[in-house]
């Protein structure tokens, strides 16, 4: 597992703090309208919304929040919308575990992390216990 | 206390009560919505539900899991729930995410989803 880097090249186009249940709407219509304005077809927009969407929950209940942020950039030679999830929570042990279809660690049906992954074109993860984990999920366009 | 609170309105009409959900919910308004449905039937007597979500851009895991688990927990109570209006978008993403809702009867639109809990009530 590597830590995940930006490329300096990439746009910055909204920076969305997770602090409570409304940020988390908030943050999920962000994506959609950027996705929108990328020229994503409905069901693009659909995925990287309901993907994220999953994300920024796990942000909010398990690390008690954090920030993502928006940025829009060539990857692999495409247009590609990039959404990254940072929090400062407990992190996550057993990576291979938590992108197990069915597995959950709390209340949840255990869809969060695999569903979201099967949702976007590019799913990376990098995790530290004690000290957070940073999920980045890309979507072209 | 959260003044931008909104709750979402149910409609009875006869034997039904008709929910059209037009927000984004966030997890707490579902679950909010979820006791309010099961409380509608429980003083109304209603035998059937239909839930709107026509408007809804995107249902996540833990929304179907609400969506679902209400079907479930009106059945124990005796009342159906038909989910109408979901977009394209929506269904080919929930199948994507991987979630299955067992046990949750769907229809096209609010009339089609009317016929439906129709016909089930008459045949009971």
């Amino acid at each position: 597992m590597n830590e995940i880097v930006s490329d300096k090249s990439w746009i910055l186009l909204e920076r969305c703090p997770i602090q409570n249940e409304h940020d988390i709407v908030k943050a999920r219509q962000v994506v959609r309208q950027f996705g929108k304005e990328a020229g994503m077809g409905i069901v693009d927009q659909t995925r990287i919304t309901t993907a994220v969407s999953e994300l920024f929950r796990n942000m909010f209940l398990y690390a008690g929040g954090g920030e993502v942020l928006v940025e829009k950039g060539i990857v692999d030679e495409r247009n590609t919308l990039i959404v990254t999830c940072i929090d400062q929570g407990p992190g996550i042990a057993n990576i291979e575990l938590a992108m197990t279809d069915g597995y959950t660690s709390g209340g949840g049906m255990g869809y969060g992390l695999p569903g979201s992954k099967r949702l976007v074109d590019r799913f990376e993860i990098y995790s530290q216990v004690n000290k957070g984990t940073t999920i980045r999920v890309m979507k072209w366009k | 206390m959260d003044f931008n609170e909104k709750r979402i309105p149910i409609i009875k009409i006869r034997d039904y009560l008709i929910v059209s959900i037009q927000v984004d919910m966030h997890d707490r308004l579902a679950l909010q919505l979820q006791t309010q449905i099961l409380e509608e039937i429980y003083r109304t007597g209603a035998k059937g539900v239909l839930i709107d979500i026509s408007t809804l851009e995107m249902v996540d895991s833990f929304i179907g899991r609400v969506l679902s688990g209400m079907a479930s927990m009106a059945a124990i109570m005796d009342a159906a729930v038909v989910i109408v209006g979901m977009q394209p978008a929506v269904a080919i993403t929930l199948v994507e995410l991987g979630l299955e809702m067992p046990g949750v009867d769907t229809a096209l639109n609010m009339e089609l989803g009317m016929e439906m809990l129709e016909k089930r009530l008459n045949k009971a």
